[in-house]
C-alpha cells in the first residue's frame, strides 16, 4: 500500500475530502500532517489540500508557505519526494517557490464553483501517467484566485520543459495559456486549481479525479 | 519607536480587476475624468530600532521574506518618526 500525507493548515477545508478520496475511494494509507510539524513522517506523497489557509491573509498561500512544515516539504521535494498541491495547495506551492508563477484574482473578480472541461496535456508525470495524452476530462473548480500568471521568461521555460500538465478547455479565470495545473522541472511537484479529490466517485458528477491518485500510486509502486 | 508604512502596489503589467471594477463604479457615479485606478495596500509597522536606518533595513528584509511577492507587486517605504 502506498502512503499519503495530507497537510492541514488553519483554514484548510478540503483536507477531509482528500483523506476520504485517498483512504476510502483509492484505498491507500493516508495520514494527516499538522502544519506545525517540523519532521515529515515517512510517506510516498504529500498532499497540500484546498481551502483558505490563514484566511488568505496578505496573499493566498503566503502565510502557509512560510510555516514550519513547508521548510521540511521543501527538503522532501528537493530529494525527489512527490508533492501535489490542490487549489489553495497550488497557491502555497507558488508562494513557497516550489513552482514558478503566481495565482491572481480571477479576471471576473468572482468566485467560480463549477465542473469544467480540462485537457491532460502531459501524461508523462507521476500524477497523470494513467491518462491518455490530450485526454479530455472534467473536474470541479472552486476558487476566486486561480488566474495563473508568470513572466514571459519563466513561461518559456515552463513550456520548453513540458511543465504544463492540465489546461482549461474554456478558460474560466483568465489564466495565461489556459494553464490549470503545472509541475516543476523535475516533475515531482504538481500544482493544480481543479479539485481531483472532489471528483473520485460518480455521485459527485465526475470521477475523473480518481485517476490522478491512481497515477500517483502507480508511479510510487514503480519507484519501489 | 519607529513607524514605517509599506505601500504596496500591483506592478504596472499586472491586471488589477478590483481597480477596474472600482473605476467603472466611479464612472457610473459621474466621475468621468479618471484615467486608471490601481488598488494596493498599506501595511503599518511599529517597531523598536536604534535608528531609522536599522528599522528600514529590517522592514526591507520583511518585504523580501513575506510581505511582497516581487513577481506581481512593488513597494515603497514611508518612515514616520
Amino acid at each position: 500500500m502506498i502512503k499519503f500525507g495530507v497537510v492541514i493548515f488553519p483554514g484548510s477545508n478540503c483536507d477531509l475530502d482528500a483523506l476520504y478520496a485517498i483512504g476510502k475511494v483509492a484505498k491507500q494509507a493516508v495520514i494527516p500532517i499538522w502544519h506545525k510539524e517540523t519532521q515529515i513522517p515517512d510517506v510516498d506523497c504529500i498532499v497540500l489540500p484546498g481551502g483558505f489557509s490563514y484566511g488568505d491573509y496578505l496573499r493566498p498561500g503566503a502565510v502557509a508557505s512560510r510555516s514550519p512544515v513547508i521548510q521540511s516539504i521543501k527538503r522532501y521535494a528537493v530529494n525527489g519526494g512527490k508533492v501535489i498541491g490542490i487549489c489553495n495547495g497550488f497557491q502555497v506551492l507558488v508562494e513557497a517557490n516550489l513552482l514558478p508563477g503566481v495565482l491572481l484574482t480571477n479576471q471576473s473578480t468572482r468566485f467560480i464553483s463549477k465542473i469544467v472541461p480540462l485537457e491532460v496535456v502531459n501524461n508523462q508525470t507521476p500524477f497523470t501517467n494513467l491518462f491518455q495524452k490530450n485526454q479530455l476530462i472534467r473536474l470541479p473548480i472552486a476558487h476566486k484566485d486561480g488566474n495563473y500568471f508568470t513572466d514571459p521568461a519563466s513561461l518559456r521555460m515552463i513550456q520548453q520543459n513540458n511543465q504544463v500538465v492540465f489546461t482549461y478547455q474554456d478558460n474560466p479565470n483568465g489564466s495565461i495559456e489556459n494553464i490549470a495545473g503545472l509541475c516543476n522541472r523535475e516533475k515531482n511537484v504538481l500544482g493544480l486549481m481543479p479539485h481531483p479529490e472532489r471528483a473520485c466517485e460518480s455521485i459527485t458528477g465526475t470521477s475523473d479525479g480518481l485517476l490522478v491518485f491512481q497515477s500517483i500510486v502507480a508511479a510510487c509502486k514503480e519507484a519501489k | 519607536m519607529i513607524t514605517i508604512y509599506v505601500n504596496v502596489q500591483p506592478k504596472a503589467n499586472i491586471l488589477d480587476p478590483q481597480g477596474k471594477t472600482i473605476h467603472h463604479a466611479l464612472q457610473n457615479l459621474g466621475f468621468q475624468s479618471i484615467q486608471e485606478i490601481r488598488i494596493g495596500k498599506r501595511i503599518k509597522i511599529i517597531m523598536e530600532a536604534a535608528s531609522v536606518k536599522e528599522a528600514t533595513a529590517k522592514v526591507q528584509e520583511m518585504c523580501e521574506k513575506l510581505l511582497i511577492n516581487p513577481l506581481i507587486e512593488e513597494y515603497t517605504l514611508e518612515v514616520v518618526s
